[in-house]
């Protein structure tokens, strides 16, 4: 019982880590049909920047904010110097963002090497609760609630807010938005920004959980695509039902079936695509 | 200034050329370059097949790396456990290669545009997952390594770098000519109609599902072949080899030398395996180096070389008509 529980924990707290990543993705894939494969880079570079704060004597809040801020600022030039000239190009934006990936990847062991770092978490966040035998890390349990809050704002965003219904107007039917007077590329320019924020929060709050290392950039990408397209391009609720299945899966895959892990995580995604190709929330 | 239009029999001309140096030049060059002329041959056997899928259905695969996997996989675990010959682990690795390709396409070909994308992705990761984590089958991260060069009976031994170049130019030819043959037939042309307009194509009659699942599995089949390729050559396999980074890889080759042309994309090959050892002699940062190609591809080639020198021509002759 007590694994199943403890399982159960990890699963989840990593797929609270998988939303934060891929709830961006999806914002971006499925608002503005851009397939971005430097989506894992913004998360590689999130860790970076919010640990190299923590180096100058930042505190942990402004280092995670910091990070997030500066990436959203890379994906706006990204998408304004490249991206906004190549909708519905599915092979230019794979190239194009790939190109932008390995130039990051690049970049970032130029910048802080090839070691691997872990980013320091206040007091408040180290440590453990235990009940009975089992062990709960706190910092675990952050991650869950971030991924919760940032879950609610969306929505609240996105559903309840002037700006969220213009963002799902411009996605809906671009022409007509900009007929009635919605300025569309501000709107996508902020779809793009916040996706790259979300993404680099994501590597920020991972770098005090799995660290900032070389090479997560690629780790963590398949992953991300892989809850997206289960969950369907664009939707949010896809996007958090995808995250916990696939923390889940690939938390019980590799207790239960280690020589099978990464089958017991793809395999069945691919089935769900096999039955529902636009993913189980997603529209055509 | 006058400017001459480029002679209509030109391009036919330097892909001569071309193919001949291919075919005389090895032995006379240094055994960097003849390594490099090898790896670039497997590779654009390798952009060929998928220029099948993206070139002439018109679907772009992000998984396309699975193929050169089980290749060089069903090489690398019969020819080091097994002592599987070339003739044995030439068979296994394509039809493993194409029956994998089979099963795929049912799933993939569901899809079109982004979600088939997506969806040849994740099956891709499948794959790769099982070369990650199937330890004691694939050896895992570690790799296989120590595949020996392939025994085919013949007098001359295969192990030297010149035979075995001329191994796999031979088996560049082959899968040339069946390609060719495949994408001028009135099968190929019916592909190419699809890819124009599946609702055409559907209404004059054609079984539009089936064309395109044909040519999906002919894809894998010979990808497949060039991992078989791959495996001898390298001596080693590794799951790297099925990552999503050389799937985007074979993807940028195809687009670089010109989707839908076959030789185009076997030229994209030849020049990203080039560029990759060539830069990375003299710099560590060949990395940015290589992004940049990717954006530049997209930027100035969107319809890669061979479509921009075919603008380029068509420019040329409308001056000189004028």
């Amino acid at each position: 019982m007590d694994f199943w529980i403890s399982q159960l924990f990890n699963g989840v707290s990593y797929g609270a880590l998988l939303f934060l990543l891929a709830g961006g993705l999806s914002l971006i894939f499925g608002m503005m049909r851009i397939v971005n494969m430097t989506h894992g880079s913004y998360y590689l570079l999130g860790g970076y920047v919010a640990l190299t704060v923590i180096w100058r004597g930042g505190n942990f809040v402004l280092a995670v904010l910091l990070g997030a801020l500066a990436i959203a600022a890379v994906g706006i030039g990204e998408w304004n110097a490249f991206l906004k000239r190549l909708s519905g190009q599915e092979l230019g934006q794979v190239l194009t963002t790939m190109g932008f990936a390995l130039i990051f990847q690049d970049l970032a062991l130029l910048i802080w090497g090839g070691d691997p770092y872990t980013i320091p978490v206040p007091a408040v966040l180290s440590g453990a609760y235990t009940v009975g035998q089992l062990y709960f890390p706190v910092y675990r349990i952050f991650i869950v609630a971030v991924a919760a809050l940032v879950a609610v704002v969306l929505w609240l965003v996105l559903e309840r807010t002037r700006i969220g219904a213009m963002m799902r107007a411009t996605v809906d039917d671009p022409e007509m938005a900009r007929g009635v007077g919605i300025n569309v590329y501000l709107i996508s320019m902020a779809v793009f920004a916040l996706g790259a924020t979300l993404a680099a929060l994501a590597g920020a709050v991972a770098g005090g959980f799995v660290g900032v290392y070389p090479g997560a950039d690629f780790e963590i990408l398949p992953y991300a695509f892989v809850v997206v397209i289960v969950g369907g391009m664009g939707s949010l609720k896809g996007a958090l039902i995808g995250s916990l299945m696939v923390g889940l899966l690939d938390n019980f895959g590799k207790a239960l079936f280690p020589e099978l892990s990464y089958f017991t995580l793809f395999a069945p995604m691919a089935a769900i695509l096999a039955v529902r190709p636009t993913g189980l929330f997603g529209r055509a | 200034m006058t400017r001459r239009a480029l002679a209509p029999g030109t391009p036919r001309i330097a892909i001569a050329i071309v193919f001949g140096l291919l075919a005389v030049s090895p032995p006379f060059v240094s055994s960097f370059l003849q390594a490099l002329l090898t790896q670039a041959v497997i590779y654009a056997i390798l952009a060929m097949s998928l220029d099948v899928v993206l070139g002439y259905i018109g679907l772009a695969s992000l998984g396309h790396a699975a193929y050169l996997g089980l290749g060089a996989y069903s090489v690398g675990i019969l020819a080091t456990r097994h002592g599987a010959g070339f003739w044995v682990t030439l068979t296994v690795g394509v039809l493993l290669a194409t029956a994998v390709a089979a099963v795929f396409g049912l799933v993939a070909l569901r899809a079109t545009g982004v979600y088939f994308l997506m969806i040849t992705l994740a099956l891709g990761m499948v794959v790769w997952g099982l070369a990650h984590r199937w330890v004691s089958l694939t050896q895992g991260d570690n790799g296989i390594s120590g595949v020996p060069r392939p025994d085919l009976g013949l007098p001359w031994s295969f192990a030297h770098a010149i035979p075995f170049y001329y191994l796999v130019f031979t088996a560049f030819l082959v899968a040339f000519g069946v390609l060719r043959g495949i994408v001028r037939s009135p099968f190929g042309a019916t592909l190419v109609g699809i890819r124009e307009s599946e609702s055409r194509m559907r209404t004059l009659g054609y079984h539009v599902w089936l064309h395109k699942y044909i040519g999906f599995i002919i894809a894998g089949g010979v990808g497949g072949f060039a991992g078989v390729l791959w495996a001898y050559d390298n001596g080693f396999v590794s799951p790297a080899d099925l990552e999503l980074s050389t799937s985007v890889e074979i993807l940028l080759m195809v687009a670089l030398g010109g989707r839908g042309t076959l030789l185009g994309p076997a030229l994209g090959a030849g020049l990203i395996v080039f560029l990759k050892n060539l830069v990375s002699v003299y710099t560590q940062r060949w990395l940015l180096i290589l992004g940049a190609v990717y954006i530049g591809t997209i930027v100035y080639a969107p319809e890669g070389i061979v479509g921009a020198l075919r603008q380029w021509t068509k420019g040329e002759r409308a001056w000189a008509g004028r």
